[in-house]
């Protein structure tokens, strides 16, 4: 009884000495939302790492005598009208789509955030010009920039996380500019200032690690739309090319024989996308939480 | 000119002189300005032109089009903006309880979801295991307005997951706000019945975010209708921007996406006004 009496007024103490970032971490963990989004996004990562050495069938070899077979104990997901493995092709499907969706986040943080400093330091004429063209931007549907782009610059992977990428930036700098338009105003930017730092010392420098949360925030639930938006232009036929297995894809080159009720050439793919939605924006829900509190 | 449209419709098979020669007669090697100009030209004075794969002139296209999107946007609408706002209230009205967790959590996922998954799910679920509903949204020639109305059903339940999130969380955070606010509690401890309360005080303020939102949902319709009417064959705008943009087909591409610009906004204009109407605090124009 007496370690129990001993131990508790340890415990603050503890607590003070824990850096911000562990507390992140700590919420983190006891974040039940997170940690299922977390197991679901992992395995779609081994799959995409590693799928290749533990699915029963090659996904990409034509098999054309037993083709449209429904799922069996030798395909546990059936196969698809060339005869390949339904199954093998869901697990490794999740490559492409994990390597387009992060690269295009990746392009919209790293584009927004400079717009969100650049625009929320500077204020004024650069700001109204910036963020007039910025909420023009944001008027147009991403799938119609997609399309547009698209017969502007030929069908290819690259395209499609540029456009992705750059009908991103826009949020992103939004949120930013609000964190920095607050960050300004405190005392360590004036120090800063009157140190006649450059303004790209003080913006890079001094604010961008201060505003580091929101920016995390805003890149995961970004993430989330960026699959939606990667998993869609895959279905149209633009970006991500056969005979890759990608889920999108998949889904456009066999709904057609939805209706001759070959399920399941579609069901997993579709299934396998909303599991990988969901554990992104359950992720994403995780973070806002932790660092919001 | 990104793309060359005689090759785009010829093939990559034809003759070079072919490609040409057509190239030639759709006017396509004049300079881009003096083609820009030419079109634009004609396009203020109602003439949106001929399409290059069709051969015929663009306007009947885009308006057929224009009016069968509108059909679908409209059952969708009919269907996700009741139901969207009873969600909200239903869960305002009980906060943190397990109803308001099912309609905000399962909302929030239906919102996430692409277009398309849902859609395959439902087209499995409603159209080939049940049987209920038709799979394409193709009906016979001369259909009626109710038989049109069942084929659109199908469709029409993509847009209406994706839609139902974001009005229910609207209108859930609004309704949370005026059952919050002074002018409520007055009006409870002023004795009025529970029911005048809502539908007088609360549900007046309550609703006003809302409006807002469900019209900046038209800029979303309008991607989703792409999705939605590819998937479905339905011949609408969305569809019709795709084949165009696939066939290099830039008439009906350049009518389709001046039109979907006009029509986003209309329905701005026409939601800040409805808006002002409906708020008399905002109403603009007017000297206090």
């Amino acid at each position: 009884m007496t370690a129990i009496d001993v131990k508790q007024p340890e415990l603050p103490a503890a607590n003070a000495n824990r850096s911000p970032v562990t507390e992140v971490l700590i919420s983190l963990s006891r974040s039940g939302s997170f940690l299922t989004g977390l197991v679901i996004l992992l395995f779609w990562i081994v799959c995409a790492l590693f799928g290749e050495h533990f699915t029963p069938y090659d996904p990409l070899a034509d098999d054309i005598i037993n083709a449209l077979m429904p799922p069996s104990a030798d395909n546990w997901f059936g196969t698809d009208q060339l005869g390949r493995d339904v199954f093998s092709r869901v697990i490794v499907g999740s490559r492409d789509i994990l390597t387009v969706a992060p690269l295009a986040t990746l392009l919209a943080t790293v584009a927004g955030t400079t717009l969100g400093l650049f625009t929320g330091y500077f204020r004024g004429l650069v700001d109204d010009i910036i963020s007039r063209i910025l909420e023009a931007f944001m008027a147009i549907p991403v799938v119609i920039v997609a399309l547009l782009a698209i017969v502007a610059l030929g069908t290819s992977k690259s395209t499609v996380i540029i456009v992705i990428g750059l009908s991103f930036a826009p949020i992103i700098a939004r949120t930013v500019r609000s964190a920095v338009l607050s960050e300004r105003e405190l005392d360590y930017v004036a120090a800063a200032q009157l140190r006649r730092e450059s303004a790209l010392h003080t913006m890079f420098v001094e604010i961008l690690p201060n505003v580091i949360p929101p920016i995390l925030v805003e890149t995961t639930v970004r993430l989330g739309y960026a699959i939606f938006a990667v998993a869609t232009l895959s279905f149209m036929g633009f970006g991500i090319q056969p005979p890759s297995p990608d889920w999108g894809l998949s889904i456009s080159s066999n709904y057609g024989m939805i209706g001759g009720g070959f399920w399941w050439t579609v069901l997993f793919d579709a299934l396998a996308i909303a599991s990988l939605v969901i554990g992104v924006n359950l992720v994403a829900d995780g973070v806002q939480g932790a660092l919001n509190d | 000119m990104p793309g060359n449209v005689g090759r785009a419709i010829l093939g990559p098979l034809a003759d070079q002189r072919a490609v040409d020669v057509l190239n030639h007669s759709l006017g396509l090697d004049r300079p881009l300005l003096v083609q820009y100009w030419d079109w634009i030209s004609h396009f203020v004075q109602g003439d949106m032109g001929t399409s290059y794969i069709f051969r015929a002139p663009v306007a009947p296209f885009v308006i057929d089009a224009l009016g069968n999107s509108m059909k679908l946007a409209l059952v969708a609408f009919v269907m996700v903006v009741p139901l969207g706002i009873l969600g909200g209230i239903i869960a305002a009205l009980n906060v943190n309880r397990p109803i308001d967790r099912i309609i905000s959590l399962g909302g929030l996922s239906a919102t996430v979801l692409p277009e398309f998954v849902t859609g395959i799910i439902f087209i499995l679920i409603f159209g080939v295991w049940l049987n209920w509903l038709p799979i394409a949204a193709v009906w016979p020639e001369g259909a009626g307005f109710f038989t049109q109305i069942y084929y659109l059903i199908l469709p029409a339940l993509p847009l209406f997951l994706v839609l139902f999130g974001y009005i229910a969380r609207m209108a859930r955070s609004g309704m949370i706000e005026a059952l919050d606010a002074d002018y409520t509690r007055t009006a409870v401890l002023k004795g009025l019945p529970w029911r005048t309360v809502i539908w007088r005080h609360v549900l007046r303020n309550a609703l006003l975010p809302t409006i807002t939102v469900i019209a900046t949902q038209t800029g979303y319709l309008i991607g989703g209708l792409v999705v939605v009417e590819t998937l479905f064959r339905y011949q609408g705008i969305g569809s019709l921007i795709f084949t165009a943009a696939r066939g290099k087909d830039f008439p009906i591409l350049e009518a389709g996406i001046l039109t979907i610009g006009i029509v986003y906004s209309v329905a701005t204009l026409v939601a800040d006004l409805l808006y002002s109407v409906l708020n008399p605090r905002i109403r603009l124009g007017t000297d206090q």
